[in-house]
């Protein structure tokens, strides 16, 4: 168990483009968008993505669900909160790595496949650009320029989101998982943030900050994700066997483009759980008088020096409460390995991570607190020191650097441009792109390792049959669609058949690759699996 | 976690923690060396930069999401 558990990332691009329709109106971003995911599916090999005709199954989603244990009434919903209803003018398919591709309001969003490490997560992000790009090229290539952001913020008062997935076991009381969690989410920006120009919604004040996204957050918890945006989201749809699991939902995190910062980010909150299920006590003492006015404290100042209130009265600094939860993990696994705790036994990497940079080390426990606390140590002596590791550091330094030579101030155009391009996906024009290709934003995945998991999916959770049944029987056209628990096949007579997988660690290569290399159509494979009528 | 590593004393009327004290700034050829790095990164990205940064950050609008 230990850093390991079952994990993913889902990304809504920002999006423009210089097209009009006939009558000179800029085309919606819901139909650029739709036109981003409908190319992929168009201009990617037979195999690597279902028709964006096919169905989502929307069977198991449950949006309105809360976790503190009751439903909300449709009738009261926002209608941006139905994300269970399939809008036949939207684009959706589901790709052979085991993602979903899809248009989300307005914005394309590359769901990654369920993984079990950080650094699987890191690959399978990068990915997802991958998507994006060549989406883009084959836009291009019929003469429609588009540009997609890997950001979450327009500096006009509109947010979308970069949202975290972490399987939780259902025992965790939800009431402590928030309560517990909530300082780590306010402080995690100093090791996990994109960086943003611009104080404020609507950036209305000048300045820089850590985060994308914290000045968009108004409330602790709550079930809402696009208004009221909560410190803990409460939707309780686990995609999961529902007695045993629970699927935290993080909202609050940047869309990032440096690994070691994405790395960060997942391998910080997943031991933070880990503590929160076998240690819970550790981390008791470290409640915030004021979370949400906290969080834009911590983001609004780069030199990481305001501190912020605790319940108790003390008060800490940002970094100190990082390095306070870096503690008690590392406390957490000294107790766990002295008691023989298995939930903190390391596994041998299985398939994903046999493929990674270097060691399997990195996947590991051991591979996230070796980096935390490097970029900890290195923030307490300089924060600059961190600029190849902590993308707001990376971004702070180079802008603040213009800065100095221009002899401006934050409110320069100049530099929100650059903050708006940081994120640009194109190799060409993105800031980002261009401080990896250069090598000052350290890699921990290397080219090729993301361009195998464009198609390829994560041999060690149910994305793998997912991935699997969009490969193989795809082109054929006997998959009817997918969801994250389900993949519908069609059986000989034409019907469609739901094989179900609630279990994200099932499904594996592992588990059912004997099975599929046994057959070359889903009429025959369906009998061998427990299937049910779709 | 230690305490008493993280402890900020607050003076008895509850006012404001005192002023933590600065980092040590980074030595001067560190900072220069940093400075030379980012000034060639500055060049290297110099022709890719929107050239209309007003009209390119005004145009950029994006409905909200989640």
């Amino acid at each position: 168990m230990s850093v390991r558990r079952v994990m993913g990332i889902e990304t809504e691009f920002g999006i423009t483009s210089t097209q009009l329709d006939r009558r000179g109106t800029p085309l919606s971003p819901m139909l650029l968008s739709a036109q981003v995911v409908r190319a992929y599916a168009a201009g990617s090999a037979a195999g690597d993505a279902l028709p964006t005709s096919a169905g989502w199954d929307y069977a198991d989603e449950t949006p309105l669900r809360d976790a503190r244990g009751f439903e909300m009434a449709r009738a009261l919903a926002d209608r941006s909160q139905l994300t269970d209803v399939d809008d036949p003018a939207i684009a959706n398919t589901v790709l052979s790595n085991g993602a979903r591709f899809y248009v989300d309001h307005a914005h394309p969003e590359y769901s990654a496949p369920e993984v079990t490490s950080p650094l699987a997560a890191v690959r399978f992000d990068r990915a997802g650009e991958l998507v994006a790009l060549r989406a883009l090229e084959t836009l291009a290539a019929d003469g429609q320029e588009v540009r997609l952001y890997k950001n979450n913020v327009d500096g006009k008062g509109a947010s979308y989101g970069t949202h975290e997935n972490y399987l939780v076991p259902r025992s965790v009381p939800f009431d402590r998982l928030a309560r517990l969690l909530i300082p780590f989410l306010v402080a995690r920006p100093v090791i996990a943030g994109a960086g943003r120009v611009g104080l404020g919604q609507a950036s209305e004040t000048p300045g820089f900050q850590l985060s994308q996204r914290a000045d968009y957050l108004e409330a602790e918890v709550g079930l809402e994700t696009t208004l009221r945006r909560p410190i803990v989201n409460t939707r309780d749809e686990p995609h999961a066997t529902p007695h045993l699991h629970r699927r935290l939902h993080v909202i609050v995190g940047d869309a990032t483009m440096a690994d070691v910062t994405t790395y960060l980010a997942m391998g910080s909150l997943s031991l933070v759980l880990r503590v929160i299920e076998t240690h819970p006590e550790l981390l008791e003492g470290m409640t915030l008088a004021h979370p949400v006015r906290s969080a834009q404290v911590v983001s609004h100042d780069p030199s990481l020096r305001a501190t912020v209130p605790l319940a108790d009265g003390r008060e800490l600094t940002g970094l100190d409460l990082v390095e306070a939860h870096l503690q008690a993990v590392e406390q957490a696994r000294d107790q766990a390995l002295a008691s023989g705790d298995e939930r903190w036994a390391e596994e041998p990497g299985q398939g994903s991570a046999s493929t990674d940079t270097q060691t399997t080390s990195q996947a590991g426990t051991d591979g996230v607190l070796a980096r935390w606390r490097e970029v900890v140590d290195a923030l307490r002596r300089d924060p600059a020191e961190a600029a190849g590791q902590v993308e707001w550091v990376a971004k702070h330094s180079l802008l603040g650097r213009f800065r100095q030579r221009a002899g401006v101030g934050w409110d320069d155009p100049r530099l929100a441009a650059m903050d708006i391009q940081w994120h640009d996906l194109d190799p060409a024009r993105g800031l980002a792109q261009k401080l990896r290709a250069a090598g000052h934003l350290e890699r921990l995945v290397e080219d090729e390792q993301i361009t195998t998991a464009v198609t390829a999916p994560p041999e060690d959770t149910r994305a793998w049959f997912r991935g699997e049944c969009v490969r193989r029987f795809g082109p054929q056209g006997d998959v009817r669609g997918a969801s994250w628990d389900s993949v519908t096949l069609l059986d000989e007579r034409r019907h469609a058949r739901r094989v179900r997988i609630d279990e994200p660690t099932s499904g594996t290569r592992a588990q059912v690759g004997p099975v599929l290399a046994r057959h070359t159509h889903t009429a025959t494979l369906l009998g061998e699996l427990a299937s049910e009528d779709a | 976690m230690s305490q008493q590593q993280f402890d900020r004393r607050r003076d008895d009327a509850g006012g404001e923690a005192p002023e933590p004290e600065a980092p040590p700034a980074a030595p001067a050829a560190q900072t220069q060396e940093r400075d030379a790095a980012l000034d060639s990164l500055l060049d290297e990205i110099d022709g890719v930069l929107e050239k209309n940064a007003s009209e390119f950050v005004h145009g950029f609008v994006q409905k909200g999401g989640q």
